[in-house]
């Protein structure tokens, strides 16, 4: 299996100049190349520290974290790892820099030095790939918070970076613009073969990824495919988590007797298992 | 307790001679004493521009707010009233803490109300209490506090005023599902310990369900719906032609619905979802 990110034995202390608080645990983890991560836990579960260490950001206190086999703590290769792993971060209003949205996509291959021919093509494919081309000269204040995100996106891989991480990217945007950022992160994945790493705290976002970890007071607490960790009400219960709504009532529907398949999570998945029982049970 | 009406309110953004902006067209509606209402819309629906008029932050281009039938921008002295009975709560309020302690920052609101020292002390360790922020954070630094705990204290803030209207602007936004929870029950309590009016702006369609009484869909300006919450949510499929989510459970039913199964739409919570669903096999009572 083909690992874009290794993290081995990574450790990571908060120094303040009250107390030392450890946000990470002895971690181990890869990132597999071209799958979709999530990444859940509760607020204060390390999961923003995570993602800071992916690319180096943060500096691991203990451990390691290779990306392509890049050591992060290694001064001489935080370009080369920047270049390969893109973040879109929280806040839509503090990653925009420009004032027109060709300009600010078009910021981060200038600043690597790409023939200004390269960067138009660049700008353009990477704004058709989030479908913002047509916004390519509006500016970015005027646009809603899920079209903002999206820009930043763009940004991200008109660097032509292997990977991004979203760091609750959609934490602060509403519902719609929330299906915005996931279509494009999904598309991105599935389409242009790159890496997502989604750190959320909606589980309706996780139970679309490929593969789901889960982190409680900095340490691996699951990780595995959505329909098996979901599965695990005691894990959900003890780090604080939820299942989605539309796995809460086929678990309903369930327990009265109604034979469902097991590992439910979506409203769609639910209703074609809905729609089959009924069927099935010959009452329409 | 109070009552809250809205009468033909229109609020236009923009200078004169410039391209203006309606953002709240001819609203009306009333709020009685003690509902929660659960106000939904779009970003750019005018929901947060019409919340601002409720404590007289902003002023109508045309139309009136009445707090128990005054008009609350009739002279000076009733905008101030008003402001004091209607504690309003802004998104992201963390980012407006600004004093030196907690305890300060709390007691910003009770002090402008030129309360007697006791009594500031009195509400600000009540608000405290009812956010659960512990006595030992209230002589911190804001700035060292977690993001719940932030969000707590801000919120503490308000209620220090014993606002009878409460209105809330995405008190959950960027939360877990653990601080989400924290934060609407201890709303749920500030409503049922003091009787307050409670109005929550949400994108949540499932707190909103859970939650509330009433339910104000704002639309492009203006009221799209406004009712009880049973009577918004069995609209489910208008909901979604104005590209508003609907409960995940709401969703189910609607595409059950159309694929031919004879099931109700007019469904919103798990518990009427399972029945609702369990009515087709005649499993009613096994449910």
């Amino acid at each position: 299996m083909d690992k874009i990110i290794e993290l081995k034995n990574v450790s990571f202390v908060y120094d303040t100049q009250e107390e030392q608080k450890p946000a990470l645990r002895n971690v181990s983890l890869d990132v597999r190349r071209g799958e979709f991560l999530a990444v859940i836990g509760h607020n204060g579960s390390g999961k923003s520290t995570l993602a800071k260490l992916l690319n180096a950001i943060l500096l691991p206190t203990e451990g390691q974290v290779l990306v392509e086999g890049m050591d992060t703590a290694d001064e001489d290769l935080v370009y080369e790892i920047r270049r390969r792993v893109g973040m879109v971060f929280q806040n839509p209003d503090n990653q925009i820099v420009a004032t027109i949205v060709e300009d600010d996509v078009a910021f981060g291959p200038e600043n690597l030095g790409v023939p200004p021919a390269e960067i138009r093509q660049r700008v353009d494919d990477a704004l058709r790939a989030v479908g913002m081309y047509e916004f390519r000269g509006a500016e970015p204040h005027k646009l809603s918070g899920g079209q903002k995100q999206r820009v930043a996106v763009a940004g991200v891989i008109a660097m032509r970076t292997d990977c991004i991480i979203f760091d609750e990217s959609t934490a602060m945007i509403d519902p719609k613009g929330r299906r915005e950022v996931l279509e494009t992160a999904k598309r991105l994945c599935r389409e242009m073969g790159i890496t997502v790493v989604m750190i959320t705290h909606f589980m309706e976002e996780a139970v679309q990824a490929d593969r789901v970890v889960v982190l409680d007071s900095g340490r691996v607490a699951a990780e595995g495919v959505p329909s098996e960790v979901f599965a695990d009400s005691a894990l959900l219960r003890r780090t604080g988590l939820e299942l989605p709504f539309a796995a809460k009532l086929a678990g309903k529907i369930r327990t009265a007797g109604v034979p469902l398949p097991d590992g439910l999570l979506t409203p769609d998945s639910v209703a074609d298992a809905l729609f089959a029982a009924a069927q099935e049970a010959e009452v329409i | 307790m109070a009552e809250l009406e809205v009468r033909s309110l229109t609020h236009r953004y923009g200078a004169k001679h410039m391209p203006q902006v309606t953002a709240v067209k001819d609203v009306s509606l009333r709020v009685q004493a003690g509902e929660l209402l659960g106000v939904i819309g779009h970003t750019g629906s005018g929901k947060s521009t019409l919340i601002q008029h409720f404590n007289g932050l902003l002023t109508p281009t045309s139309g009136e707010v009445l707090l128990d039938g005054e008009n609350i921008f009739r002279d000076k002295q009733a905008t101030r009233a008003a402001r004091f009975r209607v504690g309003l709560c802004f998104q992201y309020p963390e980012y407006q803490l600004f004093e030196e302690t907690v305890y300060k920052d709390i007691a910003f609101g009770p002090r402008n109300m030129q309360l007697p020292q006791d009594e500031i002390d009195r509400r600000v360790r009540r608000a405290a209490q009812f956010v659960e922020l512990p006595d030992a954070l209230l002589e911190k630094s804001p700035f060292d506090l977690s993001g719940g705990e932030k969000r707590r204290a801000a919120i503490a803030g308000v209620l220090a005023m014993e606002p009878e209207i409460l209105v809330l602007d995405e008190p959950t936004a960027g939360l877990d599902p653990k601080g989400r929870e924290t934060i609407l029950s201890l709303v749920a309590d500030y409503r049922r310990q003091t009787g307050s009016t409670v109005i929550l702006v949400s994108h949540s369609m499932e707190d909103i369900a859970r939650l509330a009484t009433k339910a104000l869909v704002m639309n492009r300006g203006e009221v799209a719906l406004y009712g009880t919450v049973d009577e918004v949510f069995s609209q489910g499929e208008r909901l979604v032609a104005m590209g508003l989510d609907v409960p995940a459970v709401t969703r189910i039913f609607l595409s059950l619905r159309e694929r031919g199964l004879p099931v109700r739409t007019d469904v919103y919570t798990l518990e009427q979802g399972a029945a609702e669903y369990l009515r087709l096999f005649g499993k009613g009572a096994r449910a």
